[in-house]
């Protein structure tokens, strides 16, 4: 049983780390390979002087095979090496480490919440299936889902602007200093409801529509019917025998879909100049600082690979039929 | 199951389904709706979308400019008219190519099985992990701007869902009899999948083709807002790019930013609609009774 489980576990650590290895792969093609490159595209630079050309040439290994430069590349990825920001002149990953903890700071409380919205609306639609409340929930749901992500965004901002007056950018108010913690804390959290309302909504719409198909489906098995037959109340049946089955098929929708969780959160991120790893990414197609960009795609990528390789872990150990 | 229906019967059998399902027509209706004010755009919006003027900078919506104007004076009316022809384009092509190539591998893997299919789903399952707005703007960044590299840029990298989900399909079909039969028949590989296969999955990649041509147009309006596009075209997204860059948002002009938003809005629900109502159609046990 136990070591079943630890079997299981190997497997998905190999199956990431190949995952990695690929996407670390992609990273180099996009940069080297492709016509247009980056890395051509800096020695065509008419100011740069020869011995500049030979110092970036050493540093990146151009004179060498391709294949030695892809072994260079990931021994220095693999050291934490991801170069020099050509805007910011420090290295890539110092700038990506701060900007990482303002995006989880705003994706996590945003996602758990939607997630949790997205059971509860997802269930009462499930079970009254085909009703007006089914039919309301659902076409929320999808116009919710169908929203611009930015452009909801920008929608808030234009409500703030003539209602609410939240502030509309940033995560605290610029060149403060705060007396205590409380008045800090109220200040974060002025800056923080307007991003953390837009992608929660965006993310809610997504995951309600997966929620309700999956619970339609549990609930039209066999041994509801049968339970229900036997009697058994309505919301007994539902949080003890149909959620639970529906548990497992979300959980693995829902790491699969993190992806578009990190899309919304580039674009809320860049409406609302949050600090973190999104807005940076629009800084840096702005400023063509294309080692930033280049290090904040293998970043955000090497994440969702990770939290999904937490959700097997989860999935594995609540449903032991899959460690097969 | 081995009667033959003529392409025409099996159209209408088809709507005759379809059109029972309120949100899909209600869906189809809008797509429709938007196809005409993008083929009659230069009667719809009767002033020129390029025309520049600098003494109408940033004007209130008004009897003559019914959107107002921009930074540079052009009237948003024409502009929000003329943008519908882009996002459908690249909408309807990019998700052409995504379908396309999906519904190749969805078919190859499914039907041949082994090795092959363990291969080409690993690299389906690695192109869902990565965040594909990500990969879009790192590629587009590096590719740049024009119309056919964002269309292929898209396209090319969204289509793994409808891998998976062809893949599943012809898993189940090629165990029905009467592939059985064809292939004790002696047809060949190639005319067991067009002809006895892919006519099954193509109700799957239809809807797959909605889902994706919604996918297509936010992504593409996600891109070019993000700078990322060609800003030059005029496009939904480019309208909301120039309004957010030329700080017509953090200013309140409600009228720059508010209509190309509803625009995209609408056109990806009618797209949403279309595809999920497409899937009830064909999944019996979502169908309402």
């Amino acid at each position: 049983m136990v070591s079943k489980y630890v079997t299981y576990i190997v497997r998905r650590v190999v199956a990431s780390l190949i995952a990695i290895f690929a996407i670390i792969t992609i990273n180099f093609i996009l940069f080297r390979v492709l016509p247009g490159n980056p890395v051509q595209l800096l020695f065509r630079n008419p100011r740069l002087t020869l011995e500049q050309i030979k110092t970036l040439e050493a540093e990146f290994g151009l004179d060498k095979p391709l294949l030695d430069q892809f072994l260079i590349y990931l021994a220095n990825v693999a050291r934490g090496n991801l170069g020099i920001s050509f805007f910011y002149k420090t290295p890539v990953i110092n700038v990506l480490i701060p900007r990482l903890i303002n995006s989880i700071i705003l994706v996590l409380p945003a996602t758990i919440t939607a997630i949790l919205l997205g059971i509860l609306t997802g269930m009462i639609a499930a079970w009254k299936r085909a009703s007006k409340t089914d039919v309301a929930i659902l076409t929320t749901a999808m116009g919710l889902y169908s929203l611009p992500t930015f452009w909801l965004g920008g929608v808030l901002i234009l409500i703030s602007i003539y209602y609410i007056k939240l502030p509309i950018s940033g995560m605290l108010t610029y060149g403060v200093t705060y007396p205590d913690l409380t008045s800090y804390l109220a200040d974060f959290s002025r800056h923080f409801i307007l991003p953390y309302t837009t992608l929660t909504l965006v993310t809610y719409g997504e995951f309600t529509i997966i929620l309700r198909n999956t619970l339609i489906d549990v609930l039209t098995e066999d041994y509801i019917m049968a339970a229900r037959a036997q009697g058994i109340p309505t919301f007994r049946l539902l949080s003890k025998h149909a959620l639970r089955n529906a548990m497992l098929p979300t959980a693995s929708i829902i790491a699969i879909n993190l992806g578009l969780v990190v899309a919304g959160a580039v674009l809320t991120e860049t409406v609302f100049s949050w600090p973190g790893i999104g807005r940076l990414i629009y800084d840096a197609i702005l400023n063509r600082d294309y080692p930033v960009l280049q290090g904040a795609f293998i970043v955000v990528t090497i994440s969702v690979v990770l939290a999904n390789f937490i959700a097997d872990l989860i999935y594995g150990y609540l449903d032991p039929r899959v460690r097969r | 199951m081995l009667e033959k229906a003529s392409p025409l019967t099996s159209l209408l059998r088809f709507w005759s389904i379809y059109s029972k399902n309120k949100l899909g027509v209600a869906g189809l209706i809008i797509v429709v709706f938007f196809v005409f004010i993008a083929v009659l755009a230069p009667y719809i919006a009767v002033q020129d979308p390029y025309k520049t003027d600098p003494s109408k900078y940033m004007l209130p919506p008004s009897p003559e400019h019914w959107f107002g104007t921009n930074e540079v004076g052009q009237d948003l009316f024409a502009l929000n008219i003329y943008g519908s022809r882009i996002s459908l384009v690249v909408g309807i092509l990019a998700a052409l190519v995504a379908v396309t190539i999906g519904t190749s591998v969805g078919l190859i893997s499914g039907y041949f099985g082994g090795i092959i299919d363990e291969i080409l789903m690993r690299i389906t399952d690695l192109f869902l992990v990565i965040p594909p707005l990500i990969l879009m703007i790192v590629v587009g960044a590096i590719l740049g701007p024009s119309l056919v590299s964002v269309i292929l840029i898209i396209g090319v990298l969204s289509w793994s869902p409808t891998a998976r989900v062809v893949r599943s399909m012809v898993l189940s079909i090629k165990e029905w009899p009467y592939v059985e039969s064809a292939r004790a028949l002696g047809a060949s590989n190639v005319r067991i999948i067009f002809k006895h296969i892919l006519p099954n999955v193509m109700p799957v990649v239809y809807a797959s083709m909605a889902l994706a041509t919604s996918n297509a147009i936010f992504s593409h309006a996600a891109l070019v807002f993000l700078g990322v596009g060609n800003v030059n075209d005029i496009s939904w997204g480019m309208i909301l790019h120039y309004a957010f860059a030329s700080g017509a948002l953090s200013t309140g002009k409600w009228w720059y930013f508010i209509p190309p938003g509803i625009f995209i809005l609408l056109l990806i629900y009618a797209f949403v609609l279309v595809s999920y109502s497409l899937e009830e159609v064909l999944n019996p046990r979502l169908r309402r009774i």
